[in-house]
């Protein structure tokens, strides 16, 4: 029969494999998904991992692998942080929306003056509105302990009413012949975040992104608040003896990571959306939470986890259009490796031995 | 401002209420067994999308309820699978568990927009029905309203009166101390979350039967974590969350009514008003932690 045995310390050799593991176990279980709905599993499977990487248009997709990581791996850098010191931040889609608004809304409040400090001023303005929405529910749970998790989901249906009445009232394009939705600042020469290097995707949420996996690795690794966070998630009572101070974490944790999400959402209003519009949030904030897990909270982890949330995306949308694949089988997809990545934690955590009863 | 009837609003009151009445009982009982499902929100609105396919094919809401049900506790025993047999993170296990649901709901969901689902009729009090006011705030309602207010007594007189009871709460307060004295902890667990689970079904398919009705994707737009909230609102006892899931289906419906009456508010700021009104609940119960089950979001091994 099979018993568990708990681990002294975790393996190693699971916690890189558990992930690989996890994606090959979801695009198995995604593949009856698939040919449950009529569709050739293999080929679905192949159109949404391979196609846009290497297949036929792969020069119009490629670019696109980018523009659609760099909000995950900006979000999850900093939702991982908190994650790693139990604190449970689930807002982020919430706080992507406060940095668009934010952002966009200095660009609008300057057009159409023309100058090199409008981008720089969107940026701060972007990470402060994050972090703005995200000190609501540090503040809260500082001041008189209510739960972070409920009070930053909230605010996300609340920052939600927020998107959509400023994209029909505040920010609306006063040319656009009353269409709801401001501006297009695609059209904006100095608040475009257009492409560094034409044809990659490349742009400054990109840079970012990557800035952020170097800053969080070094923080983690070797400075003593990363140690810090490592510790309070790890082994809360021994934090509290060392000194570590739980209300200065949850607000840097919170703080940082709704800054990172405010620039992630200020660099895609700015970019790849252009505009303040009622759907401007398509989840990242939400898929970010999958991305953060299945990057096992390690900054590299994360960027890697972030690329190949990307490729689902993009190649769900893909197959969407070849193979008339519902766009839910894919947020059902996502959704699954989740699941199968915490399934086969166990094997990380903890020992499978299988043995006969003993004689009691 | 003058058109709103109070009889009405109080009536439209019991119905709003229901869904996150049912949820929020589901999750109490889980609570109370020491577990935390975040998954509320994935399994109301699978349960919303099983109970209105059903419901529409079987030209049977009653049947459609059952489904309902049947799905929500589908839902949760992944999530039982998950965190008390693979022992993995409660908190994670159950956002996965509502990005789960809603994705799986909305695949479920193709080719149901846009249609009527079966009426589910009133049931019939006799002249309960007819007296003036209470009448009609009261008595004259669909079976579910009874059936989750009914819950209400029933999980109130479980925990409070049965041996059962007994044993969900010593489970959910000390799960060593409940396995030290022979109590099977994981299997009272999973059954306490497969009765979450078809709570949390029932009420999504409320929405979508009943208080709606149509099929409409992610239409339960935070309902599931709004029971979570009541769950602390009502610090784990049955009778308060009825309480709660009062003020909030009044929040809700005095919030439509106003948009309906035409202030001069945007909708979008009235419709913030539940979610706001939930943290500010959320903020003035925090301050009393003390009646959260001991072992609330703990893994239990029995080898630890």
């Amino acid at each position: 029969m099979l018993r568990l045995e708990k681990r002294p310390q975790p393996s190693r050799l699971w916690t890189f494999a558990t992930p690989p593991l996890a994606v090959l176990i979801t695009m198995i279980a995604g593949g009856a998904l698939f040919a449950a709905l009529g569709k050739d599993p293999a080929e679905a499977i192949a159109t949404i991992f391979w196609q846009p990487l290497f297949g036929e248009f792969s020069f119009y997709y490629r670019p696109q692998l980018l523009i659609k990581a760099a909000p995950l791996i900006l979000i999850a850098i900093g939702l991982s942080l908190g994650f790693r010191a139990g604190i449970w931040n689930i807002g982020a889609e919430g706080q992507y929306i406060m940095g668009a608004l934010a952002g966009a809304g200095v660009a609008l409040a300057l057009y159409p003056l023309e100058s090199r400090i409008v981008f720089p001023l969107m940026v701060l303005a972007g990470a402060l509105g994050g972090w703005a929405w995200a000190m609501i529910p540090a503040m809260l749970k500082l001041r008189f302990g209510t739960n972070e998790i409920l009070v930053s989901l909230m605010l996300v249906y609340v920052a939600e009413q927020l998107l959509a009445a400023m994209a029909l009232g505040p920010m609306r394009n006063p040319d656009g012949r009353g269409f709801p939705g401001s501006r297009n600042l695609r059209q904006y020469e100095s608040a475009h975040n257009g492409e560094l290097i034409p044809g990659t995707g490349m742009h400054w949420g990109v840079a970012a992104a990557l800035i952020a996996v170097i800053l969080a690795y070094v923080l983690l690794s070797r400075h003593s608040l990363g140690f810090h966070i490592r510790l309070a998630g790890q082994a809360p009572r021994a934090a509290r003896f060392a000194g570590v101070r739980p209300g200065r974490l949850v607000v840097f944790c919170l703080g940082t990571a709704g800054a990172l999400a405010g620039l992630a959402g200020m660099f895609e209003v700015a970019g790849p959306a252009g505009q303040v519009s009622i759907d401007f949030n398509v989840g990242y904030g939400f898929t970010a939470i999958i991305v953060a897990f299945l990057g096992r909270l390690h900054p590299v982890g994360i960027a890697l986890a972030g690329l190949l949330m990307a490729l689902t995306y993009i190649g769900g949308e893909m197959a969407q259009s070849t193979m008339g694949l519902p766009a839910a089988a894919i947020q059902l997809f996502q959704g699954m490796l989740l699941f199968f990545l915490l399934a086969v934690d166990l094997l990380t955590n903890f020992r499978l031995r299988v043995r006969l009863r003993e004689a009691a | 401002m003058g058109a709103i009837d109070p009889t009405l609003l109080l009536a439209a009151i019991m119905v709003a209420a229901t869904p996150i009445l049912l949820a929020a009982l589901g999750e109490l009982v889980v609570e109370r067994a020491g577990v935390l499902n975040l998954g509320v929100e994935g399994m109301m609105i699978t349960g919303a999308i099983c109970g209105f396919a059903v419901a529409v094919n079987s030209g049977s809401p009653v049947l459609g309820f059952v489904a309902a049900a049947a799905g929500g506790a589908a839902l949760s025993l992944l999530f039982a699978l998950l965190t008390q047999l693979a022992l993995a993170n409660q908190v994670a296990s159950g956002l996965a568990l509502t990005l789960f649901g809603l994705g799986l709901s909305s695949l479920l969901g193709q080719g149901y927009q846009g249609i009527k689902p079966p009426p589910t009729p009133r049931l019939d009090l006799g002249p309960l029905s007819d007296i003036p006011f209470l009448g009609r705030v009261l008595f004259s309602h669909d079976p579910m309203v009874y059936l989750a207010l009914g819950l209400v007594a029933a999980v109130w007189a479980l925990l409070k009166f049965t041996r059962a009871g007994l044993i969900l709460r010593a489970v959910g307060e000390n799960h060593d101390a409940a396995h030290a004295l022979g109590y099977r902890v994981v299997r009272v667990r999973v059954m306490a979350i497969l009765f979450g689970g078809a709570c949390a079904g029932l009420g999504g398919a409320y929405i979508s039967l009943i208080r709606v009705p149509q099929w409409t994707e992610g239409m339960t737009s935070g309902a599931g974590w709004i029971a979570l909230a009541l769950v602390v609102f009502a610090s784990w006892k049955a009778g308060r969350v009825l309480l709660g899931a009062w003020l909030f289906g009044g929040v809700s419906v005095l919030q439509l009514n106003l948009q309906a009456a035409g202030l001069a508010i945007p909708v979008e700021y009235l419709s913030m008003s539940p979610y706001l009104i939930t943290i500010l609940v959320l903020v003035i119960m925090s301050a009393d932690r003390s009646r959260a089950p001991g072992s609330l979001g703990r893994s239990f091994h029995a080898s630890q």
